[in-house]
C-alpha cells in the first residue's frame, strides 16, 4: 500500500470524480518530458559505450551540449581517469558477464572541471535472439551520500589508527614489563644465596616466600664458612621494599660477609655494619636501617654438640626447639635497630645445640601476619611458641616444612616477604647415607 | 601447500591435448575466459586459475611482499605450471597478466613454449619516446579513488547476480566471488598493475608470440600494442574489431579465432 502525502483517499463515488480529476492535473503529459527533466540522468549507449541518447538532466548536470555528445563520445569519456579505468577493468567486464550492474560508485567530469560523484546502474538490452543490442545507464548525483561516506572512511581510518598505536603502546609495555620483571628476578637472586652449603654435622634448611612478584623483597639471608671449621650464618629484615631496599640488603650481605672474615664475632660483624650503614645513609640524611640477627656456628663438639653464639639488632628473638620437646626463644636484649644511631648496642646470646636440637631464624613476616576472621590481629610471638611447642623436637627440615605449611594457610593475611632458616644437629650422629644425600632443603615462594 | 586449492586450479578439455593456462588480469578471476574457454576446450587441454588474492583463491596464502611484485604473480604461475608438471603450456595473459607470463616463461623457459599478449602494456605510464596511454598523475588518481571510493565499491565488487535469461551460460555458475576482492589486496594488486616499468623484460621474450590488441582500448591503446609487437621480433600482431580492454568479452569468437589461428601457427 502506498500512499502520497496530501492526496486523499478516495472513499466513496461521489469524490472519486473529484480524486480522479486531482490525479489528472498531476499526471505527466509528455513522456518525453518525463525523460528530460527526470531527477537523474539517463543515457543508452552502443555496446562499444558509444552513446546514443542522453537526457537533458544528465547534460546539465555536467555542463555539456547534446551535439558534442551523442555519437561523439564513450560513456568511458564521461568519467574522470580512476573512473575510466574502474569502468574498463569491473564494470564493463561485469556488465558483459552478468547483463545488469546496480549502485557502482564513480566519478564522473563536469566540462568546468568539477567532479560529479554519483552511482551508476546499467542494464543490457538484448534482441530477440538474446544478442546484445544496447545499455541503458542511469546516474544519481551521489555527492551528499559520497561526502558522508569519506567521512565515515576518514573516521574508520582515525580509529584504525588509534587502535594501531594503542596496540603498539600496549606491546610496548609488556615488552617493558618483561624486561623489568627479568631484571628483578636477576638482582634477587643476588641477595640471597641459591642454595645453602652442606654443612658437616649439620642440617640445615631454608624458606623465602615474596609477598610480590614484582617487588624485590626486603628480607635476606646467608650461610657461609669462615676461618677455623665455623660457620656464619645470618637473617635480617631492611626497610621498605624494591629497589632502594635491594641496595640496602646489597650492602648489608656483603658488609656482613666481609666483616665475618675480618672478626668473626658476631656483634662486631653488627656493629662494623650499624657503621656502615649509619655513614651510607642516616649520616647523609636519607636513613635507612635494618634489623638483623647475625651468628657463629661451630659444628663437631663432643657428642655432636654445636655452640651457636647470636648478636641481633632489632630483630625477632631465635626460636629452640629441643630434642626433649620443649621450645623456648632465645631472647637477644637491648639490641638497636641497625644503621639509626652510632655505635649503637647489640644483643647477644649463645646456646649449646645438643643432637635433635634445632634453632630456627625468621622475619617479622611470620609474626605479623594477619589472623582471624577480620584479618584484624596477628600472629604473635605467642602463638608462635605454642606452634614450635606441638612440632618440637623437629628436624630442621621438618620444622621448615611445618611453618612453609603455615605460612601458606595464612593465605591473604601474609602481606609481607618472609624468611626462615633453620640450623640444627641431627639427632642421630650423622652417618653419610647414599640413599638420601645430605642436600640442604632450600625452598622459595612467592 | 596444496597449490590446486590455493590458486583455485580448474582444467577442462581433453587430457592429452597441448595446454593452454588462461590468466586474468587486474580486476575479476578466471570468470573473465568464460566466453572462451569452451570452445578453446574442445581442441586443448584449458587450465585456468586465480592468482592468489583474487576470485576463489585461498586469501590466506596472500602477503604484501610477495604480491607487491610481478615477480609474485609469475611465482603463481610458475607453481601452478610445477605442480600440472606441464611443459612447452601456451600461456595465455590478459592485460597486466600478459607480462606477468614473460616474466614467467624467463623464471621457466621449459614450461612456457608460447605467449599470447591479450590486450598488453608493459608500462601504463608515459615516458620519454614513449606512450602508455597515461599520465603519472593519472595513475597517482585512479590510486587516490580506490583508496577514497572503498565504499562505494565494495558494493560495486559484490554485485547481485541474477538470473539472465537471455544468456544462460553466463547465469548459472557464477559466484558471488566474481570481481569480489578484498580493498586492501585491489589496492596492492591495481598499484603494482599501474606502476610496474616491464619494458626491458620484453627484450628476453624467444618463445613465439600473439599479440592481440583491440581498436579501442581505453588502458592499452594501439600504440602500446605496436610497441610490444616490435619489441619482441618473434611476435605476430592482431589487432580485433573490438572496444574496450576485454576482447574475451566483448568479441569472445573473434578472440578466439585468433588464439586458436596462432596456435596452428605454432604447433
Amino acid at each position: 500500500m502506498c500512499r502520497t502525502g496530501g492526496v486523499p483517499e478516495p472513499t466513496g463515488t461521489g469524490d472519486e470524480a473529484h480524486t480522479t480529476a486531482a490525479f489528472t492535473a498531476l499526471l505527466e503529459d509528455s513522456v518525453e518530458d518525463l525523460y528530460e527533466s527526470a531527477p537523474c540522468g539517463y543515457l543508452s549507449t552502443m555496446m562499444d559505450g558509444t552513446i546514443a541518447k542522453i537526457n537533458a538532466t544528465l547534460l546539465d548536470w555536467l555542463g555539456l551540449d547534446r551535439e558534442a555528445v551523442v555519437g561523439r563520445k564513450r560513456f568511458a569519456d564521461l568519467l574522470t581517469i580512476g573512473g575510466k579505468l574502474y569502468h574498463e577493468t569491473h564494470f564493463a567486464p561485469l556488465l558483459r558477464m552478468q547483463g545488469e550492474l546496480r549502485g557502482i560508485a564513480l566519478e564522473m567530469r563536469r566540462q568546468d572541471g568539477g567532479r560529479l560523484p554519483v552511482l551508476v546502474s546499467a542494464v543490457v538490452k538484448h534482441g530477440t535472439e538474446g544478442e546484445p543490442l544496447l545499455i541503458r545507464i542511469t546516474v544519481f548525483d551521489a555527492s551528499d551520500r559520497r561526502a558522508y561516506e569519506q567521512e565515515l572512511l576518514r573516521r574508520r581510518e582515525d580509529a584504525e589508527r588509534a587502535r594501531a598505536e594503542a596496540d603498539e603502546a600496549r606491546r610496548q609495555a609488556e615488552a617493558d614489563r618483561a624486561r623489568l620483571a627479568d631484571a628483578l628476578a636477576v638482582l634477587q637472586r643476588s641477595l640471597v644465596p641459591d642454595s645453602l652449603p652442606d654443612v658437616p654435622g649439620l642440617e640445615t634448611a631454608v624458606h623465602y616466600h615474596t609477598a610480590s612478584p614484582d617487588q624485590l623483597g626486603g628480607d635476606f639471608y646467608d650461610l657461609f664458612p669462615v676461618a677455623g671449621d665455623r660457620w656464619a650464618f645470618f637473617l635480617g629484615d631492611v626497610c621498605g621494599k624494591g629497589p632502594e631496599a635491594a641496595s640496602l640488603t646489597s650492602l648489608t650481605r656483603y658488609t656482613l660477609r666481609a666483616a665475618a672474615h675480618h672478626d668473626p664475632d658476631p656483634a662486631s660483624a653488627l656493629s662494623t655494619l650499624n657503621a656502615v650503614l649509619h655513614e651510607r645513609y642516616t649520616g647523609g640524611g636519607n636513613p635507612r636501617y635494618c634489623t638483623c640477627i647475625f651468628g657463629i656456628v661451630e659444628p663437631g663438639g663432643a657428642q655432636g654438640r654445636a655452640v651457636v653464639r647470636l648478636a641481633s639488632g632489632g630483630h625477632p628473638p631465635a626460636l629452640v626447639l629441643r630434642a626433649d620437646g620443649r621450645a623456648e626463644f632465645l631472647p637477644t636484649p637491648g639490641g638497636l635497630l641497625i644503621g639509626v644511631v652510632p655505635g649503637a648496642p647489640i644483643g647477644t646470646a649463645e646456646t649449646v645445640l645438643a643432637p635433635g636440637d634445632t634453632v630456627v631464624l625468621y622475619t617479622d613476616g611470620l609474626t605479623e601476619a594477619r589472623i582471624g576472621p577480620g584479618r584484624d590481629d596477628l600472629f604473635g610471638e605467642d602463638a608462635l611458641h605454642a606452634f614450635a611447642t606441638d612440632h618440637a623436637p623437629a628436624s630442621p627440615r621438618g620444622v621448615i616444612t611445618a611453618l612453609t605449611e603455615l605460612l601458606e594457610g595464612f593465605g591473604d593475611g601474609l602481606d609481607d616477604d618472609t624468611a626462615l632458616l633453620a640450623l640444627g644437629v641431627p639427632a642421630t650422629p650423622s652417618t653419610p647415607d647414599p640413599a638420601s644425600p645430605t642436600v640442604p632443603a632450600t625452598s622459595h615462594t612467592s | 601447500m596444496d597449490i590446486r586449492r590455493r590458486n583455485n586450479v580448474n582444467v577442462v578439455g581433453p587430457a592429452d591435448a597441448p595446454v593452454l593456462l588462461l590468466a586474468h588480469g587486474f580486476g575479476c578471476d578466471q570468470n573473465m575466459w568464460r566466453l572462451v574457454a569452451p570452445a578453446l576446450a574442445e581442441r586443448y587441454r584449458v587450465v585456468l586459475f586465480d592468482y592468489v588474492g583474487s576470485g576463489g583463491s585461498e586469501l590466506a596464502a596472500w602477503s604484501e611482499e610477495r604480491y607487491s611484485s610481478l615477480h609474485g604473480y609469475a611465482g603463481d604461475v610458475v607453481d601452478v605450471l610445477e605442480e600440472l608438471d606441464l611443459r612447452q603450456a601456451v600461456f595465455v595473459g590478459h592485460s597486466v597478466s600478459a607480462m606477468v607470463g614473460v616474466l614467467a616463461a624467463q623464471a621457466a623457459p621449459e614450461r612456457i613454449g608460447a605467449l599470447v599478449m591479450v590486450t598488453p602494456s608493459p608500462c601504463y605510464i608515459d615516458d620519454e619516446g614513449y606512450r602508455g596511454g597515461f599520465s603519472t598523475e593519472d595513475i597517482d588518481e585512479l590510486l587516490a579513488s580506490l583508496e577514497a571510493n572503498y565504499l562505494g565499491w565494495s558494493s560495486a565488487m559484490a554485485p547481485v547476480i541474477m538470473g539472465n535469461p537471455e544468456r544462460p551460460e553466463l547465469g548459472q555458475e557464477l559466484t558471488n566471488s566474481f570481481c569480489a576482492t578484498d580493498p586492501d589486496i585491489a589496492r596492492v594488486f591495481a598499484r603494482t598493475t599501474f606502476l610496474t616499468d616491464s619494458r626491458e623484460d620484453l627484450k628476453g621474450v624467444s618463445v613465439p608470440t600473439l599479440v592481440l590488441e583491440c581498436e579501442q582500448d581505453a588502458i592499452a591503446p594501439r600504440e602500446v600494442g605496436a610497441y610490444v609487437h616490435a619489441a619482441i621480433p618473434a611476435s605476430r600482431l592482431v589487432t580485433l574489431d573490438a572496444t574496450g580492454h576485454c576482447p574475451q568479452l566483448s568479441a569472445p569468437q573473434a578472440t578466439t579465432a585468433a588464439i586458436l589461428d596462432f596456435l596452428e601457427s605454432v604447433k
